[in-house]
This record gives structure tokens, sequence and C-alpha cells, in this order.
């Protein structure tokens, strides 16, 4: 599957699409990208001194590009593909910040795909190839339609 | 293997991922994993996975759907591990 199908696939609208390219889809992992826009109403009020990226929004990056994408990917051969997964867990660590306006990179590894459950492992680095934040993440397959 | 050593074996794989609110003892042999010990679909795959590993066997879809309660999966395992 080409990575602008994945992408046209995501079940996301506007102001929550957290997704910009793909660089690489395959059956281990996916590496994307995504900058976090400056315009965002959402970082006016974190913090209301110093705009900073919330953490729950990174590993929303992480979850869209690291999990959801990579399941599109794996049931693309599927007869009826899922493109939508539900967060079932994370754990994320966080090591710097991330600024409004910073383009990020994001690479997952699938730990397993099995009955349903998609576990990775995910990494998000700054445009200066530092980690920003990584973790594990697993969701479950969605059987209605939530496109 | 007897069938108290499964079913001790599986008590010790699913009690990690009990809900705060049901303990160790809470579980017995007609047990639904899902609807009377409030595994999650999410932790049922773990669950299975657990047991693939501790009883060398592998578990395909319908297996899945087909262990239900503790008996259950205690007659899948037998019937993968003796086939």
């Amino acid at each position: 599957m080409e990575t602008s199908e994945i992408i046209l696939r995501l079940p996301y609208g506007k102001p929550f699409v957290f997704v910009d390219s793909l660089e690489q889809a395959g059956e281990e992992g996916v590496t994307g990208h995504y900058i976090f826009r400056k315009q965002s109403v959402v970082y006016q009020g974190h913090f209301k001194k110093k705009a900073v990226i919330p953490g729950v929004l990174l590993t929303e990056c992480c979850a869209q590009i690291g999990l959801v994408c990579l399941g599109i990917f794996l049931t693309a051969k599927e007869e009826a593909p899922e493109t939508a997964f539900a967060l079932s867990s994370a754990e994320m660590e966080y090591l710097i910040p991330v600024m409004p306006g910073e383009q990020v990179k994001v690479r997952s590894e699938k730990i397993y795909f099995r009955f349903g459950k998609l576990k990775c492992k995910v990494w998000m680095w700054n445009a200066e190839d530092k980690l920003v934040c990584k973790g594990v993440l697993a969701g479950m397959q969605l059987k209605q339609g939530y496109e | 293997m007897t069938e108290p050593q499964y079913y001790q074996k599986l008590k010790t794989i699913v009690s990690p991922y009990l809900p705060d609110d049901v303990s160790v003892d809470e579980i017995g042999m007609d047990s639904h994993f899902l609807k009377e010990l409030n595994i999650n679909s999410a932790n049922l795959v773990d669950i299975v996975l657990d047991v693939e590993d501790e009883f060398d066997i592998v578990l395909e879809n319908e297996d899945m759907e087909a262990m239900q309660t503790v008996r259950d999966a205690m007659v899948i395992i037998e019937r993968k591990r003796s086939s």
C-alpha cells in the first residue's frame, strides 16, 4: 500500500490530524512526520505564559503515525480493511519539550499484531534529531466504521 | 499435566490482568473473563499470548473466540497440547 493511500484512509479530521506525511510504511513499522502548527489555539492555554506542546498531543501524534498508520498498512489486505484503532494502553516517557512550529519525526516498530490488538514501540525526534519521547502503545482494531 | 495444575497455571497467568476491584480468589473454573472477571478485550489478548508462551502452543482466532471462561481455556490448551 502506498503511503499516500494510508494518509487518505486515516479516520481523523481537523483539528485532530497529527500526521503530515509518511516516509516509509512496512510490515514491521512506520516512519512519518508532523509539524505542530503555531496557530493552533490549544497551545494558548498550555501554558498560559509559555506555549509548549502538551504530552498528550505528543502521544496522540505517536499513536496516529506509529500505531494507526501501521494498523492501516497491516490490515490493508483484509477483506474489510479497518482504519480505526482504539488506544488501549500507553506507556510513555517525555524527554524534552516541543514548541509550536516544530517538526517532529515518529518511528514505530511492531511488537505484535494478534487477535485485533496492535502493540508497538514508538519514538519521536525533533528537527535536530534529538529524542523527544518514546514508549509503548497498543490499540484494538475497531470493527465498526469510524471513518 | 493434571487439571489442578492447569488451573493453577492459568490463575497465575490471569491474575496480573485483573482490574483493581477483582481479587485472585474470585477466579473460578467457570469465571467468564470479560463478564465476570471484568478483564477488557485488550488484556484478554495478552492473556492468550501468555498462555501460548506458557504452554508452548499456537492459538488461532477461533480459539480466542471460544476462550470465554477459565474452563474453556483449559479445554483448548489440553486439546492443543495433545494434538
